[in-house]
């Protein structure tokens, strides 16, 4: 992959130096040029080391950078740019809730996704997963669990990446049966199920029994999606939501901070999809309208979208602020070729008069040392490239390795070819005015120089 | 026989801060096809000057210079650079070979900024000329690994590659001692029985001796202008078919 990325790089450079070299002039300063930045290897070095620098510098960071955002990104995509999640919250607790024997009561209800089904018969939406989360003691045998209960439908599945490692997920005639099936994440099978295989095995969520249909692979917890914590799925049983709701009824009661807690929660969430996604917002503006009835704070509504924007502007403005570094760089990089240059052009008075006197045009001369400085900063670009790469590629598994920082990289072809392009404007940007100096010298002035 | 060099009223003025240099006075002058001049005189009396005004190194304050029918007083730079590389060679007195090249490749130069595609042509016919000057077994070295004689041998080759109307010599032996001034000298002699217009710059009357012809300057004029008795011209011109009694051709097959 990173190799293709150096392939294109020299293929791009190639497509700059190709016509030079059909050019018979231009392959003879070509091989000229090559020559004398071999003759004095060293000062050719170090005066195309700012360039070098410059592009390596801006290749390694905008992989880092580029990394990171792309986690971030990902995090983000993973909730689904079209969707909508509607989260119940529990509002701030005030002294006519307050109270030990007082039920909770809160956040979305069937009535709110009654009102959301509508927006689904218009077509604006086109699936909704409604889930209701809480936490639950899980038991088999003697062994016992604490973990979460989610109650949900088939749908769950389209909408998250579910890996399973036996059996099924949840499906449509589970929940018209009210069938009781679970699902178990991967902890609570390893939990309950230490040596055996759990499929087809009861286990008891409360009171009730419930035979596990299928079991999933370790997921990793997707970060902060919006007002909750990481959330980690590996402790979640899988079951029908309408055979939840005919177990647990509507109230649970669960121990908190050594009391009991009581609450009514009707759905913790509910994830729609938007047909379009560029209806994604006002359709996000529909569903706080609704929400609205509530009179009060205890929903959330997220919108992946936004966060996935605003990641993007963050990537954009991140990369501008690169790309002027990589300017600055690469102008200091130019001041130092054109300085370069010019002592190449002083050294090299005689020869230009030389080859006036046997013909050579003023453009001759300036191809001449355009070229050479050109060879130059573009061999300090690919020399930076290299650079680049190889830091892009060694430093996120060495400090992954000395010390376990999660540094991710990763390399586009867009930095590449920027650096390598900026190089060669920089070779003839920063080459332009030595060469025009050697052109203008006079023939004979430039013949008695010694 | 044609002239292929004519100047007239000739004038060059350097301006030195507010000083005035007249470095020639109003030359005239014709030089004969496949004629060998030497151009002597006392230092500052404007033989550089002039040489390079032959050359189109430089264009006159004044007057007027056709080469062959070419009027080239009147031409801007560029068609000045590609005179010199189609009908001018040049030999100097420091040689000024490009020392990243070699010997061939020094060579090729004039052809490169004639717009000619090198190739196995070309460099062959460089190869040849190397050996007509005495150095086909020196082929790939560096100017910096060959005697003074040699880089002037070389030099001399670079001045025929192109097959020019004129050859324009500035102290050409001034480096050398004087057998191996004799023995660039033997050169341009036999050059000038194949046919070529030479115009030398010396200042020894030995060197002088092998022209045909010597104009003598002083303070930006021609002093005088004698034929050398013992070297006239015409005796040889027979040969200008091109090719001289050694057989080596001095001009290239189908270029
Ligand atoms: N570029 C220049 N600027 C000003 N004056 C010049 C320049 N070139 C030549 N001159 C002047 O023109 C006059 C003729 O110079 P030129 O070089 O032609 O002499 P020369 O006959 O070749 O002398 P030498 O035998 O020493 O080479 C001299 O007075 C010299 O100072
Ligand atoms: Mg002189």
């Amino acid at each position: 992959m990173y190799l293709l990325y150096i392939l294109v790089g020299i293929l791009l450079l190639g497509a700059a130096v190709g016509p030079v070299l059909y050019w018979d002039k231009g392959r003879r300063s070509l091989v000229l040029a090559i020559r004398s930045l071999w003759l004095h290897k060293m000062r050719a070095f170090l005066s195309v080391l700012g360039i070098i620098i410059g592009t390596g510098a801006v290749i390694t960071l905008m992989a880092f950078g580029e990394g990171s955002m792309q986690e971030a990104l990902d995090a983000i995509r993973k909730l689904g740019a079209t969707n909508i999640i509607v989260r119940s919250v529990k509002p701030p607790e005030n002294s006519a809730t307050a109270g030990r024997s007082r039920v909770a009561i809160y956040g979305l209800t069937q009535d709110d996704y009654d009102h959301f089904a509508v927006l689904q018969q218009g077509g604006t939406i086109t699936r909704m997963v409604p889930m209701r989360i809480f936490p639950q003691e899980m038991r088999r045998l003697h062994l016992m669990f604490t973990g979460r209960a989610v109650g949900t439908t088939a749908a769950y599945a389209e909408i998250n990446d579910i890996p399973l490692a036996l059996g099924r997920f949840l499906r449509p005639e589970d929940e018209e049966n009210h069938e009781n099936v679970a699902v178990l994440g991967s902890r609570v099978a390893q939990g309950l199920f230490p040596f055996e295989d759990p499929l087809g095995k009861t286990l008891k969520l409360g009171q009730s029994e419930w035979v596990v249909i299928g079991v999933l692979k370790s997921r990793t917890p997707v970060g902060d999606t919006g007002g909750s914590m990481a959330e980690d799925y590996n402790n979640d049983v899988y079951i029908p939501l309408t055979t939840c709701n005919e177990h647990f009824g509507s109230v649970i009661t669960y121990r908190q901070a050594g009391s009991f807690q009581r609450e009514q929660v009707q759905l913790s969430q509910v994830t729609l999809t938007v047909s379009d996604i560029d209806k994604v917002r006002t359709t996000g503006e529909l569903i706080k309208s609704i929400l609205s009835r509530h009179y009060r704070d205890d929903t959330a509504v997220s919108v992946p979208l936004d966060k996935l924007e605003h990641a993007e502007a963050e990537k954009r403005r991140f990369l501008g602020l690169l790309a002027m570094i990589a300017g600055i760089s690469l102008v200091v990089g130019g001041i130092g070729i054109m300085n370069i240059m010019l002592a190449t052009v002083t050294e090299r008075t005689r020869e230009i008069g030389i080859r006036r006197a046997l013909g050579a045009k003023r453009r001759d001369i300036t191809m001449q040392f355009l070229i050479e400085a050109v060879v130059q900063t573009s061999l300090g670009g690919l020399l930076g490239t290299l650079f680049g790469l190889f830091f892009a590629f060694v430093v996120p598994p060495a400090a992954e390795w000395l010390w376990g920082w999660h540094l991710p990289a990763q390399v586009t072809a867009l930095p590449i070819f920027l650096a390598l392009i900026v190089a060669v404007v920089v070779g003839v940007g920063f080459g332009l005015y030595p060469a025009y100096r050697a052109a203008m010298l006079d023939p004979i002035e430039a013949l008695r120089h010694e | 026989m044609a002239d292929i060099v004519r100047i007239i009223d000739l004038v060059k003025i350097y301006y030195l801060e507010s000083v005035e240099v007249q470095a020639l006075r109003g030359v005239s002058l014709s030089v004969e096809e496949g004629d060998f001049v030497a151009l002597m005189g006392p230092s500052g009396s404007g033989k550089s000057t002039l040489l390079n005004q032959l050359g189109c190194l430089d264009r006159p304050t004044s007057g007027q210079y056709f080469l062959g029918d070419e009027d080239v007083s009147e031409m801007d730079d560029d068609q000045l650079s590609e005179i010199r590389s189609k009908y001018l060679g040049f030999i100097f007195q420091s040689y000024n070979l490009l020392p990243q090249y070699t010997v061939v490749e020094n060579i090729e130069v004039p052809l490169l900024y004639q717009g000619i595609k090198l190739n196995a042509q070309t460099r062959e016919w460089c190869i040849h000329l190397a050996t007509m000057v005495g150095l086909g077994d020196r082929l790939d070295h560096r100017p910096m690994q060959l005697s003074g004689g040699q880089q002037q041998r070389v030099a001399i080759a670079r001045a025929l590659v192109n097959d020019p109307h004129v050859i324009l010599a500035d102290e050409p032996t001034g480096n050398l001692d004087s057998r191996t001034s004799d023995e660039i000298m033997e050169r341009l002699q036999q050059l000038n029985d194949m046919g070529k217009t030479i115009i030398m710059v010396t200042h020894e009357n030995d060197i002088a001796a092998w022209a045909k012809r010597v104009i003598r300057m002083r303070d930006g004029h021609i002093e005088s202008d004698e034929r050398n008795h013992h070297r006239t011209i015409g005796t040889k011109l027979a040969k200008i078919d091109g090719t001289a009694g050694n057989g080596f051709a001095l001009r290239p097959a189908g270029l």
